[in-house]
């Protein structure tokens, strides 16, 4: 497996429905055998870049190219490419089976090699194989989504596309099938190209994440980078509770805080603008005894706290500011509500970000 | 602490009822309740008069009242003479009608429920209006348009092109046409229901996993749409084996479809009782038809509720 050779080159595509740009000029290399999750919030335009390329709407502006092949006009049926939608798209007058075997005997392949197929899918999948007769409609939610991906694997296609299949799965399973994609990715090696609009789901999961906003693509990286070097302050939110305070930059290097009124030390940024936010991660807070044990510090009341399993997780109010504080169960503040407490962070757990 | 649920004994049984206490509660729930007057009207309006029916048609032949034998001469007199040309004739029509409804009904039901958008509705509003008129007149339409000589497209033929049209009614086509377009609204719109069950992402990951349009159309569309499409043509084939006026009007009597065959006999026969059997024969067959398809079909699903 060639780990450079892109598999799929998207190059400025856009999709404009009327007046609505609902892609505007994305641009990106899927490289062969990765795992790639697009993360967006609703009507950033994920879904319908995702149809572009599995070839269900065609784009208004711009190139697809598959293994150096442009696949503009290429319909879905005759693109190696297949997609587990986020309704799952079952088929319900049919068996499992006969889903799972839609695709091959599209093609005309004989019954018995497909059902062995369909078998060998089915163990893949973990369902039983006494499911091979029952009817979809007869299925949990976990297991209608192993015959959606049985049955989207039974193609076997270069690429498999995720429209955000697990959002209408309840928490518990929705965790557990997360682990099965990663592992599912690791076990048939195919490229892997995921939706969602939860950055968590795709930290889970993803080797590479971008990240869409109103049509764009803003950033792309691995989770990791998107983790401690978001972009803006779209992205640090859309990670999930993060403390995000205004800056203006003074004239001694320090920055303004208006919020807290007060002045704080921040890292350098490359951004050259006078304003900013000032990102820091509630795990990255501590509770000080000293003012002096960190770069930045600032005092205030216990508002509340929220257990949250091996975590938990302290409001502060400072002013009318709430700051999140989190550490694990076992380092858990020792003290009551409404204390005053001092809270700090080191300059080198925040980031500078633009708006 | 060990809990004893294992040493409760089971709730004391209540006393069953007796299967005269349970009807009797059935007959007093609201449901049933409300619904007694229309099942009285029902009872006296549509299934009294067919038991007399029943009755007449195993009397002997040209009585009036209930008095003589019982019989069964009627029927065997259907079976012996050449009614069942009649049969023929209505079923075989009836027959064709509900192919070519279903050839008409699904492009234009697929329009309907997929392509036509925000047109779907002023289209089916132009289809729904024309039933407001009656059969028979909207039958006298198609006969004075297609009338020899005289007729609006004959007429229209000779004097703009100066074509002598030969005559076009009076034909067994021209009977098949009227009832093409006088039952095709209880086609298509069956027929668009079902479509519109049809899931667009069903549709849509079916292309993906490499169908073309035949496959989609042989593997998705058909099968889901199909109580549609079957309840379409039960209500046409039904209503289209008991057609009179297009075979009279358009097809000049030139065959005798069976209702026609039952009105002879109740009016310029006077033969009732025989009239009767022809009746009872044809709702045997036609019933026995509706109950086998009905039990294949699942309402419940047409109708959304599931």
């Amino acid at each position: 497996m060639g780990e450079d050779t892109p598999i799929l080159q998207i190059k400025g595509v856009t999709k404009q429905f009327g007046k609505l740009l609902a892609v505007n000029n994305v641009s990106l290399d899927i490289v062969d055998g990765e795992f790639f999750t697009i993360v967006g919030p609703s009507g950033s335009g994920k879904t319908t870049l995702l149809r572009m390329l599995a070839g269900l709407e065609k784009p208004t502006g711009g190139d697809i190219l598959l293994r150096g092949n442009r696949v503009n006009d290429v319909s879905a049926n005759k693109r190696p490419t297949c997609m587990v939608f986020q309704s799952l798209a079952l088929f319900n007058h049919r068996t499992v089976g006969q889903n799972i075997e839609f695709s091959q005997k599209m093609k005309g392949v004989p019954r018995a090699e497909r059902r062995e197929r369909a078998m060998e899918l089915m163990k893949i999948v973990r369902l039983p194989e006494d499911y091979y007769a029952k009817s979809v409609t007869k299925c949990s939610g976990g297991e209608r989504q192993r015959v959606a991906l049985a049955r989207a694997l039974a193609s076997d296609p270069d690429i498999m596309f995720f429209d955000e299949p697990l959002s209408a799965i309840d928490y518990q399973l929705r965790k557990h099938l997360e682990v099965e994609l990663k592992d599912l990715h690791r076990e048939t090696g195919k490229t892997f190209m995921y939706i969602t609009h939860s950055l968590e789901e795709a930290m889970v999961m993803s080797d590479r994440i971008g990240i869409m906003q109103a049509g764009h693509l803003i950033q792309v990286g691995t989770p990791d980078e998107i983790y401690t070097q978001p972009l803006n302050k779209f992205v640090s939110e859309f990670m999930g509770e993060v403390n995000t305070l205004a800056v203006r930059r003074s004239a001694d290097g320090k920055y303004d805080c208006a919020e807290l009124s007060m002045q704080l030390a921040a890292p350098a940024s490359t951004d050259s603008s006078e304003t900013g936010y000032l990102v820091v991660r509630p795990e990255s807070m501590r509770f000080l005894n000293d003012p002096s044990e960190a770069d930045n510090h600032v005092k205030g009341s216990l508002f509340n706290e929220y257990g949250m399993g091996s975590r938990v997780q302290y409001h502060v109010r400072v002013g009318d500011t709430m700051l999140v504080v989190e550490k694990l169960r076992e380092q858990a503040y020792q003290g009551n509500i409404d204390d005053d407490v001092i809270i700090g962070w080191n300059v080198k757990d925040s980031v500078l970000v633009g708006d | 602490m060990a809990t004893t649920i294992d040493k409760m004994s089971p709730p004391p049984l209540l006393p069953q009822p007796t299967a005269l206490q349970s009807f009797g509660l059935w007959l007093r729930q609201p449901g049933f309740l409300t619904a007694t007057p229309i099942l009285i009207f029902f009872l006296a309006g549509f299934v009294g008069p067919l038991v007399i029916v029943l009755g007449f048609s195993f009397l002997p032949e040209r009585t009036f009242g209930f008095h003589g034998e019982w019989t069964v001469e009627n029927y065997v007199h259907i079976l012996t003479e050449s009614y069942y040309i009649s049969f023929l004739w209505s079923f075989g029509l009836a027959a064709a009608t509900v192919a070519c409804c279903l050839l008409i009904s699904y492009p234009v039901s697929y329009g309907l429920a997929k392509v036509f958008g925000r047109w779907a509705a002023p289209i089916m509003l132009l289809l729904i209006i024309p039933l407001f008129v009656s059969e028979n007149v909207r039958l006298f339409g198609w006969y004075i348009l297609l009338l020899k000589g005289g007729g609006i497209f004959a007429g229209t033929a000779k004097e703009l092109f100066g074509l002598e049209t030969g005559t076009l009614l009076y034909s067994n086509g021209t009977t098949l046409l009227g009832m093409v377009y006088v039952y095709l609204p209880y086609t298509l719109f069956p027929t668009t229901l079902g479509l519109s069950l049809v899931p667009k992402d069903q549709v849509d990951a079916a292309g993906d996993l490499g169908a073309n349009r035949f496959q989609i159309f042989r593997e998705i569309e058909l099968p889901v749409a199909m109580p549609g499409i079957l309840i379409g043509s039960l209500l046409t084939f039904v209503l289209a084996v008991g057609a009179i006026s297009e075979a009279k009007v358009l097809g000049g009597a030139n065959i005798v479809v069976i209702s026609h065959a039952i009105q002879h006999e109740f009016t310029y026969a006077q033969n009732w009782p025989l009239g009767s059997a022809i009746s009872m024969f044809a709702i045997l067959i036609t019933g026995t038809l509706v109950i086998y398809v009905m039990r294949r079909l699942d309402l419940d699903r047409l109708l959304g509720r599931r």
